[in-house]
């Protein structure tokens, strides 16, 4: 009753004892006890995730309070494994136990915020103005334009209404696609399987507008070329579970505990169980401590590491000795034993191309695609055959696209690996070596830079005369430089030679002793031996990041594809670099890009979007003539790195965005009065010059992208390599550049571009941004738009990671004005179907695509590299350039179009990586779920679509992983084409569907589906390239096999058939700047890397208060104690990075943790915290992609050529940033520029209400 | 008019600050549990704690045994022990003086870490502040009284003192009388004590109430709190769980086992 009273108790007994007297019990007052029961009682518990760019995808649940979410917890409620393999949980990290922070935090953005100057500019406008007429009044006016493009980050945001802000952005759009074309209507937002829904609202707006949906993932530079190269897979990989069946694990630049924390347990358990692990990163980091060894390998040179470890398995397991099982996998599943011509180049022989059925007479007896068929010996009948499962038996006839041991017509085979037996000659050929190249900060040798080596050939008699063809197998060990007993120079029979790729030879390179890399290539394959194939490599960004990637890469494919680990479980390939796996891919598609409504949508791949239209080309150090192989073939090879950009959008094999120089609208109309075929008008318009592609001149105003929308990213921030010249270019703001363009230092220009000798200032029109916290990509946007965090909305979301589908729901409603993405973008819909008519009714639009991965377009180029601009071939649309496509666009009905399933579902169905099926079923069966539109006009009768809950109904009910009937019917149409029955891995879950409320209960497995290659059983745990190997269905590459050869004219010119060291290349951006700005502190150059962090969540966000708090409150970067004792730096000092790109200031981490000669800056830091000015640039701070710049490679950008087709996300330029160096020092001055500047805009007063942002 | 003043200070003040002392704390105790507590700021810093903290508390400790026995125990007491008024004057000088030097080094350094301490001063309210600044201006004043006791040795001042302690708790109306020649230095430590009482219930104060000092005494090591007290000391619940009764066991055969296992 009172605690006063309640201890007068003198004359109550004390309690009894227990225990000897040891123990004692006391009835003392136990109220107080509440208050931590009450701490932790809630009112409810709702299941959500979090949706960062991270492959966590972990199941939490979120606490909720008097309706605040007040915590969150890992849910413990996953599905078991089977026995013998650890459960999945607990998932979960700091990180995301911290996310419930940003709800309720100072940097959440609250109400929509407009530019104070532009909300000007449009309230007077609107006065006397129609929307669309107010917009080009503000736009069509330099002056007015640049009043607020101008200012962009610096402030002066105030809150306006939904109604007002959405009837700006419709305005802005319906403006832009009458007047420029919808392709100048671009949208970024990455990772879609973060939150599906989410993405899709805006790309299903932006494609019925016809606006431009940008890649993310070769933009991120997670996409690993070399995976589309070898696999015809964007990227496969096992489910983390996988790792506990592997017996030895490298880890290859990942930082498993780190950056994949809710896996990591996999990890730790695979150690328990006995599997032995080695971690190879320059640095010490956390999944160091893991390992049997630690290999501290120099940064970048891991591609010499990988092939030294190569060299030793061929020599103990290919040479002598012969391991029977890798040798009947790399001949079954591999090119190994296909044949590759041999061509002549300035007296020296050179592998060419991959011999064709098409090369002899009478094609082998193939009619179908001869072209397209690779060649081999067989063993067993002694003659050359055409093995089945090459891509020219996919398309065109069926049943024949498989890896039987058969060829075409049926009979058994054994193809040869090796003509060492049976060769006619041994000769010599030229394999490039660019080890030799000399790099300030990297060790090269004196090795000349064409290898001849010996390799034992046969003559054959081919349709255009004789000529000598090698296997890939032969070719493959002579680029080792192994010593077969085949005389000749340039190899080695020892592992002590000093020989390109001997271990004593990588030791010189990387710094790594060579008997630790004869121990573990030893050791890694003689457990692969054992286990047939239980040797795995986890891989990450630290070796992704860079120019040269995919040598890293394939060094290390080669190594798995050798030992026979690639498809096995346990074994193989895992790449965890952004890789997130939308897994009801081909339910979303649909969704997302309005394919319900109209095909094809436009996409675009970002890295040579934004490498073009943030005028980085301009600034480019890089010459062709420094990444060209010594042994290319014959060809000019000249111009600029843009240039093979352009030629390759010109010849159908990337995508552009704008796609042409004149509004596609308008050339519509002029095919519509010509009453011609679409593709012969435009074909014959470039041809004739009427009609200009749009990247031929980036910089001229006809060809700006003009309205942008970034969504679920920090484009400008975290993702925008380059920062400085997106803010200079694209925007058009005070900006951070220190270099000068080609134009300015005089040096050579590009060939196939037009100059500007004036660069554009501010492309961009206006610039929306949707997020729920003031992002750096927030503070740069002409509008904010609040957004609903993952707490506060309901959407899907799956990982590559494990194989759960998991939802994200509402634990409560948007606060503040805050909607969920759908609603935005359903708002805007609604805003622009309301606006548009004033001048846009229906419309036809013309859309060029690029010649497409997975569609039998995709084998349209086969021999030759033919430019039609150069007269070399004709204009074919879809065949030596982009396929060309009439589109209607109801723009008046838009917001209906968006919010119904469109008919296109029914009348072409659904599919998907080449497969097809009939999905009539499934759109009757929306109908009945989700109701049909009542209301009249062109969408009734249709199923709707209105929330996000319905959205998520419609990608789980057309996708074959949620849908067990589709996936049957999914199998059987890849039954039909490979001539075998795969339908078995799906019939036991025929009649299972998951939907929404069914992930909401507990997570949910998903069902096995040809959409990829690992399968989800009772018996295995998906792995990548599992079906490849167990179900016999082939690679999507040229051979059908894991392609190691890579004969692509461009490949081989530069440099790439085979895989090769090659050091990081010199972008130059240190001399120009080094002595220009001196503050008097000593100045060291460091290798800049910027890796995944510990404090931020994934690689999103760092301004999180508990994460800035656990850290050093602002950005940091790491320096070795050596390097910072030369510099004069001790911890905690305020630093400054730069180079010509730019600037950033942040506090320095001495540490012994980090490597000599490099520097660390975790991804990812934001700008807007505990940021100060720089001393270089005047300008707050910078940001860590202050001193990056994008470079592209031509390589990736090869297209119409099977497996190195275009693909969104799947192939195409990536945006490195590893090779880059920076000039670090201590600053002198640190100032916070916390005063106001002097043009202060008047205040506000314009009619309506307006109220100062927060 | 000085009477009168005399008479409010220490003839109607002294009971005022002592029902507010008990009324307020017992009040507080009850109300306010999760106030109960001496807001030590160790935790932030232990710079200057260990001699401050100890040197203050073993002080002032002494100094308040001091004072109550001193002054609170009837004159008779002492007569019949045999201990002398200029004996008793002599060694309360001594043992205060030093206790007195002592808590007035504890509190100074107290004092100092929390206005210099940032990390402190910025977690401190205001009440903090000021508790800490009054204990310090008390313990300055008592010091200074000792100056004027050294000229009076003979304990006669003492015993008004005394006087007027005892007159207070046997209710005498006439007690403040005995100080209206007291020195005026006296005076003012007589007052600030009392107001010290006065603010004890609303600060860190009631830390004079309690202290970890219980488990000394404590018979075991393991301690079990009882649940009986629970809810107003319902006994009733033991007797509730006779009524339970135990589920059945499941019958466990190798079938089920392999259904279940996960």
């Amino acid at each position: 009753m009172s605690h006063f009273l309640d201890r007068l108790t003198f004359f109550k007994r004390p309690g009894e004892s227990f225990s000897d007297g040891h123990g004692i019990t006391t009835s003392e007052d136990r109220r107080w006890e509440d208050g931590y029961r009450k701490r932790w009682q809630h009112d409810k518990i709702v299941r959500s995730t979090h949706g960062a760019n991270c492959t966590g995808s972990c199941s939490w649940k979120i606490y909720v309070k008097g309706g605040i979410v007040t915590w969150e917890t890992q849910q413990t409620d996953y599905p078991r494994t089977r026995p013998d393999l650890p459960n999945h949980e607990p998932r979960g990290c700091s990180r995301g136990a911290s996310y419930s922070w940003y709800l309720y935090s100072g940097n959440r953005v609250k109400y929509p915020l407009v530019r104070s100057r532009l909300l000007k500019l449009w309230r007077e406008a609107r006065v006397m103005r129609t929307p669309v007429a107010a917009w080009a009044s503000i736009v069509e006016d330099p002056k007015r334009r640049s009043a607020y493009t101008s200012k962009r980050g610096h402030g002066g945001f105030v809150r306006a209404a939904w109604d007002e802000v959405t009837e700006i952005i419709a305005a802005a759009n319906a403006y832009t696609v009458k007047k420029h074309g919808p392709d100048r209507v671009i949208g970024f937002s990455p990772i879609p399987a973060m939150s599906m829904v989410s993405y899709a609202a805006g790309s299903r707006y932006l494609s019925l507008l016809g606006g431009v949906c940008m890649s993310f993932y070769d933009w991120y530079c997670d996409l690993p070329p070399s995976s589309p190269q070898t696999w015809g897979e964007q990227t496969d990989v096992p489910e983390s579970a996988d790792w506990y069946n592997s017996g030895f694990l490298i880890l290859w630049g990942s930082n498993v505990p780190q950056t994949r924390t809710p896996d990591a347990h996999f990890y730790t358990e695979a150690r328990y169980r006995g599997a032995k692990s080695v971690v190879i990163c320059p640095d010490y980091s956390e999944a160091s401590k893991f390992a049997d060894l630690w290999i501290s390998v120099k940064q970048g040179t891991d591609a010499a590491l990988a092939m030294a470890m190569g060299h030793v398995i061929l020599r103990e397991f290919y040479i002598d000795r012969q391991a029977q099982y890798f040798e009947d996998y790399v001949r079954q599943y591999t090119d190994m034993p296909m044949l590759v011509r041999l061509e002549q180049k300035d007296g020296k022989l050179i592998p060419g191309r991959l011999l064709r059925a098409s090369d002899l007479t009478g094609s082998l007896g193939e009619a179908n695609n001869p072209e397209w068929k690779t060649v081999a010996f067989d063993e067993t009948s002694e003659s050359l055959v055409v093995p089945r499962g090459s891509v020219g038996f996919r398309w065109g006839e069926k049943g024949k696209w498989n890896l039987e041991e058969r060829e075409s017509g049926g009979r058994e085979t054994s193809l040869r690996l090796s003509l060492a037996a049976s060769h006619d000659e041994m000769t010599q050929v030229a394999f490039p070596y660019f080890g030799n190249i000399d790099h300030e900060h990297f060790t090269s040798d004196s090795h000349p830079s064409v290898l001849e080596r010996s390799v034992p050939v046969k003559k054959l008699k081919l349709a255009d005369g004789e000529a000598m063809v090698a296997t890939v197998f032969d070719l493959f060990v002579a680029n080792y430089g192994l010593d077969r007993g085949f005389g000749g120079k340039h190899i080695a029979k020892s592992y002590d030679e000093q020989v390109p790729y001997t271990p004593a030879w990588a030791e010189k390179i990387t710094g790594v002793p060579r008997d630790q890399i004869i121990t573990v290539a030893r050791e890694f394959a003689l457990n692969a031996e054992k286990t047939k194939g239980r040797s795995m490599v986890i891989i990450g960004a630290a070796m992704n990041h860079w120019y040269h990637s995919d040598m890293n890469y394939r060094g290390v494919i080669n190594m798995l594809v050798m030992c026979g680990c690639v498809g096995q479980s346990g074994g193989g390939w895992a790449h965890y670099v952004g890789q997130e796996k939308l897994r009801p891919q081909s339910g979303w598609l649909p969704l997302a890009f309005g394919l319900d409504w109209s095909r094809p949508p436009r996409q675009m791949n970002s890295t040579s979007f934004f490498y073009a239209h943030t005028d980085q080309w301009r600034y480019e150090t890089v010459g062709i003539d420094e990444i060209l192989s010594p042994t290319a073939p014959a060809g000019p090879w000249d111009g600029a790195l843009i240039d093979y950009n352009v030629r390759a959008e010109r010849m159908g094999w990337l995508p552009s965005a704008p796609q042409l120089k004149q509004n596609p609208l308008s050339i519509a109309k002029k095919i519509e009065a010509a009453g011609v075929e679409a593709k012969d008008y435009i074909a014959k318009a470039l041809k004739s010059g009427e009609l200009q592609l749009a990247c031929e001149d980036p910089d001229h105003s006809d060809n700006w992208p003009r309205n942008m929308f970034v969504w679920r990213s920090n484009l400008l921030g975290s993702s925008g390599k380059g920062h400085e010249y997106f803010l200079k270019h694209l925007l058009g703001t005070s900006h951070g550049v220190q270099g000068k363009d080609l134009g300015e230092t005089g040096k050579k220009k590009p060939k196939d571009v037009v100059w500007h000798d004036e660069a554009p200032i501010g492309k961009l029109d206006l610039l929306v941004t949707l997020d729920f916290r003031m992002s750096t990509t927030c503070v740069y946007s002409d509008i904010v738009l609040p957004t609903a965090t993952w707490y506060e909305k309901n959407d899907l979301n799956t990982s590559d990671m494990h194989p759960f589908i998991h939802p994200l729901t509402a634990a409560v409603d948007p606060i503040w004005e805050s909607k969920s993405d759908w609603e935005i973008y359903k708002s805007i819909a609604k805003a622009f179907s309301r606006v548009a008519p004033e001048i846009l009714g229906v419309e036809k639009d013309v859309v060029l695509t690029p010649i497409l991965h997975d569609t039998p377009a995709e084998i349209a180029q086969a021999l030759d590299v033919k430019d039609w601009k150069k007269g070399e071939v004709e204009p074919i649309p879809g065949k030596t350039m982009p396929s060309v496509t009439m589109v209607e666009r109801d723009y008046p009905n838009l917001y209906k179009r968006f919010t119904s399933l469109g008919p296109l579902m029914s009348k072409l169905g659904n599919g998907g990586k080449g497969m097809a099926w009939n999905t009539e079923h499934e759109v009757e069966f929306l109908k009945r779920l989700n109701g049909v539109v009542t209301e009249e006009g062109p969408t009734k009768g249709l199923a709707r679509i209105e929330s996000d809950i319905d959205a998520t109904e419609v990608i789980l009910t057309l996708a074959p992983e949620t849908n067990g009937e589709v996936a049957v019917k999914a199998w059987d149409s890849l039954s039909k084409i490979t001539g075998l029955d795969h339908t078995h891995l799906a019939i036991p879950k025929e009649d299972e569907k998951i939907r929404f409320h069914d992930v909401v209960a507990q997570p949910r497995k998903i069902i096995s589906s040809p959409i990829w290659s690992g399968l989800e059983s009772e018996k295995v745990c998906y792995n990548a390239c599992y079906t490849n190997v167990h179900e016999m269905i082939p690679w999507r590459t040229l051979s059908g096999r894991q392609q190691l050869y890579q004969d692509h004219l461009w490949m081989r010119a530069f440099g790439e058939a085979l895989c090769v060291y090659r050091p990081p290349v010199d972008l130059k951006a240190v001399k120009p700047v080094i002595d220009l700005k001196p503050n008097g502190e000593k100045q060291i150059v460091l290798n800049f890397i910027t890796p995944h962090q510990k404090w931020g969540i994934h690689s999103t966000y760092t301004d999180n208060l508990l994460m800035l708090t656990l850290s050093r409150g602002g950005p940091i970067v790491w320096i070795s104690e050596r390097d910072a004792a030369k510099a004069r730096i001790i911890d905690n000092d305020w630093i400054e990075a730069y180079n010509a790109n730019g600037a950033l200031a942040a506090r320095a981490v001495v540490s012994q943790r980090v490597k000599e000669g490099m520097c660390l800056m975790y991804h990812a830091q934001e700008k807007i915290v505990n940021v100060p000015g720089s001393e270089i640039t005047g300008q707050r701070g910078g940001i860590h992609n202050s001193v990056t710049r994008a470079i592209v490679k031509p390589t990736h950008m090869i297209g119409g050529y099977a497996q190195q087709s275009y693909g969104f996300n799947y192939y195409g330029t990536i945006g490195t940033n590893r090779d880059e160096f920076v000039i670090i020092r201590k600053m002198v001055n640190v100032d916070w520029l916390d005063k106001p500047t002097s043009d202060q805009p008047e205040p506000l007063n314009a009619a309506g209400k307006m109220e100062a942002a927060e | 008019m000085r009477e009168v003043v005399n008479y409010l200070l220490f003839g109607w003040y002294p009971y005022v600050c002592i029902t507010v002392l008990i009324l307020g704390s017992i009040l507080r105790f009850d109300r306010e549990q999760y106030t109960w507590r001496s807001q030590s700021s160790q935790f932030l810093r232990r710079r200057q704690m260990m001699w401050g903290s100890n040197l203050f508390h073993v002080g002032i400790l002494t100094l308040l045994v001091g004072h109550f026995i001193g002054l609170l125990t009837p004159i008779g007491v002492f007569s019949t022990l045999g201990v002398t008024a200029d004996f008793k004057q002599v060694s309360a000088l001594v043992v205060g003086g030093i206790a007195g030097v002592m808590a007035f080094i504890g509190c100074t350094l107290l004092l100092h870490r929390r206005l210099i301490d940032s990390r402190i001063r910025k977690t401190s309210s205001w009440a903090d502040l000021g508790v800490l600044t009054l204990l310090w201006l008390q313990i300055a004043l008592g010091l200074m009284t000792t100056i004027w006791t050294i000229d009076h040795l003979d304990g006669k001042e003492m015993l008004k003192f005394m006087g007027w302690a005892q007159g207070l708790y046997s209710f005498n109306p006439r007690a403040a009388d005995l100080l209206l020649d007291a020195y005026f230095i006296y005076k003012l430590h007589i007052v600030l004590g009392l107001t010290l009482f006065l603010i004890t219930p609303f600060t860190r104060l009631v830390h004079i109430w309690s202290a970890p000092v219980w488990y000394l005494g404590r018979r075991g090591y393991q301690i079990v709190r009882t649940s009986q007290s629970q809810g107003g000391g319902s006994r009733s619940q033991s007797t509730r769980y006779a009524d339970v009764v135990p589920a059945k066991r499941p019958e466990v055969t190798a079938s089920t086992l392999t259904e279940r296992a996960r």
